[in-house]
């Protein structure tokens, strides 16, 4: 962060990451259809991860329905694109604006009249309900039956309407979480930062210390939700098809948190490396079954809760905080 | 004009009145020193000073503006520091860094702040365990942080609950030596809580005394310790 003492692991940890992103963007010139879906949805997780850990991670408030800001994500902008013919490149910004305020709302409620812990997680589960519900409803945007977009051509790459190859979206997915990756290094280098890790360490020592923690804890939110609403507009545009009942789902808050829990809660690289383990780990045993004809539905589900047991008796920080002492990249802070 | 005026506060916890019409002044540039036996509403009072309650009564005026019922966050930024009785360090944050936290009050460049945070640590002598969690140190090592913290926010009234309870008198003495040091060189004006006497008549201009939520006595150290009041209810026969 600062200071000669300090400047060797940094730029090591510079150079690691420069590498990875290489590697990551030669991929798919070597990797066949199904390991570049594969790393595609390592990207996502990693992404909406990251995402989530700017709320838990940095800021301790722990949101369990994080859905809630995909699924809108999501909805708005395929609303907009097949309704009005307004492209995702302009949408995403309208998918923004309403995870905007559904966040806005939700951290109003909680901070305002105190809700916190267990309490404001259940507020978070209630609110990606509710909506799941509505949507349900929402004949407008298909119901529970489901909205649909048309798949198009994939002749030829268009990033502004979002249609194009396999490569394309991989390749968005990895611009989209470097530039996250590289939002969240910059906060956690800034008062911001240290103001969310006050918040989330001890609310009235933050508090004594002049921290406004409603202000920094509404910002948290808000930033969090918009970001995973970005992932939901790159859900939308990849499947071609949006159910409630998937995208607001439990289920996915919780593969959502899984990762960066994984990974390690609150560091910047923990998401990512989450997200890459589970994933890998997930697709082997799926692997491992399929060749030996072995069919077990919840199979993923049960592995999930394995990984999570494993990590929480063996690994309470996560996975990154210990290899990165093994890789002396230590020194460095929370990176 | 004072720069910490405090009258009639009153605050009562579901009938038990913790504190009762207490009333004191704080003159820029000194140390008065708060001390009373266990429960006699020492640290509600500060948490009243502080905003962490808005009192039932009464009122508290800082160079000469009413901050009366603001957030603790507002009373921090408009000039007052305070520690915890009970130690609130943010534990999973380096000794360094949670005293950046404090320095960002008045500086908003990390890099200005943290140069901030290593000359305080230098000056209370915890420079060597500033890169260290602060879940891994001692007791009185945390005091010490607390005390930091406070003062990194840039007070100019700094409240120190018995931050000198636990130590050894070598360290009591360090640490007098520090308050009385920045009292000195800089101004800052200070209002304690202390058990420990010595560390009262080494520092405090003035004391006023606390039982049962009300002001028994008020006035320098050599009369204070001499009340009959004072010695009955608080510091005894054998006390000094
Ligand atoms: N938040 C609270 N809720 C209920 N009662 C409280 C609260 N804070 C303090 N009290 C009560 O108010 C009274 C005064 O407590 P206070 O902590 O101010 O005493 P003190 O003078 O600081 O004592 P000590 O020397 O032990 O620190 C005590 O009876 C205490 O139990
Ligand atoms: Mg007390």
């Amino acid at each position: 962060m600062s200071g000669p003492r300090r400047a060797a692991p940094g730029g090591r940890a510079r150079v690691l990451l420069g590498l990875l992103l290489a590697l990551l963007m030669l991929l798919p010139f070597v990797v066949n259809p199904y390991l570049l879906s594969v790393l595609t949805l390592i990207l996502y997780l990693a992404y909406v991860g990251q995402a989530w850990n700017v709320m838990m991670g940095f800021a301790g408030q722990l949101s369990l329905g994080h859905s809630l800001y995909v699924g809108l994500g999501a909805y708005v902008s395929a609303a907009l694109f097949v309704h009005y013919g307004v492209p995702p490149a302009l949408g995403f910004l309208a998918a923004i604006l309403v995870a905007l305020v559904f966040g806005a709302a939700i951290g109003f409620l909680a901070f305002r009249f105190g809700v916190s812990g267990v309490y404001f997680a259940l507020l978070t589960i209630a609110f990606a309900e509710f909506t799941r519900i509505g949507f349900d409803h929402f004949d407008w945007v298909g119901g529970s039956g489901g909205f649909f977009l048309k798949v198009a051509q994939r002749d030829y790459n268009d990033l502004v309407n979002l249609r194009g190859s396999p490569e394309m979206f991989y390749y968005l997915l990895l611009a989209m979480t470097a530039g996250c990756f590289l939002l969240c290094h910059r906060l956690m280098q800034s008062r911001i930062g240290f103001y969310w890790l006050a918040i989330r360490e001890d609310q009235e020592a933050a508090q004594a210390v002049g921290i406004d923690v409603f202000r920094y804890k509404m910002l948290a939110v808000m930033l969090s939700a918009a970001l995973a609403s970005l992932a939901g507009v790159f859900t939308a545009f990849f499947n071609n098809n949006l159910f409630p009942f998937q995208i607001f789902g439990i289920e996915k808050s919780i593969e959502i948190i899984l990762g960066p829990i994984i990974g390690g809660l609150g560091t910047l690289f923990g998401p990512i490396l989450g997200a890459f383990v589970l994933t890998v780990l997930a697709e082997g045993l799926r692997g491992t079954m399929e060749a030996l004809g072995v069919v077990l539905p919840g199979v993923k589900q049960v592995f999930y809760g394995i990984c999570l047991l494993f990590v929480i008796m063996f690994l309470p920080h996560g996975i990154w905080p210990s290899l990165r002492r093994r890789l002396g990249l230590d020194s460095d802070g929370r990176r | 004009m004072a720069l910490l005026e405090v009258r009639g506060l009153s605050k009562s916890f579901r009938g038990l009145k913790a504190v009762q019409d207490v009333s004191f002044d704080v003159t820029e540039g000194e140390i008065l020193a708060l001390i009373g036996p266990n429960g006699a509403g020492k640290t509600t009072c500060f948490n009243l000073i502080a905003g962490v309650f808005a009192p039932d009564r009464g009122s508290v005026r800082l160079a000469g503006t009413d901050i009366t019922g603001l957030r603790p966050d507002q009373v921090c930024r408009a000039g007052i520091g305070r520690t915890f009785q009970i130690v609130k360090p943010f534990q999973q944050l380096s000794v360094e860094e949670n005293v950046i936290v404090g320095a960002l009050n008045r500086l908003h460049d990390v890099g200005a702040a943290r140069e901030r945070a290593r000359e305080i640590l230098e000056m209370l002598g915890l420079a060597a365990k500033r890169a260290l969690p602060a879940a891994s140190l001692t007791l009185p090592e945390r005091k010490c942080l607390e005390v930091a913290r406070a003062m990194a926010t840039g007070p100019k009234l700094l409240l120190l609950d018995e931050v000198m309870a636990g130590l050894r008198p070598t360290e009591t003495d360090h640490m007098v030596g520090v308050f009385r040091r920045l009292n000195e060189e800089t101004g800052l004006t200070i209002l304690l809580i202390e058990h420990v006497m010595r560390a009262v008549m080494a520092l405090a201009g003035r004391i006023v005394v606390l039982h049962h939520g009300e002001t028994i006595a008020e006035g320098g150290p050599g009369e204070v310790v001499r009340d009959p009041a004072v010695l009955e209810c608080y510091l005894g026969e054998e006390a000094l």
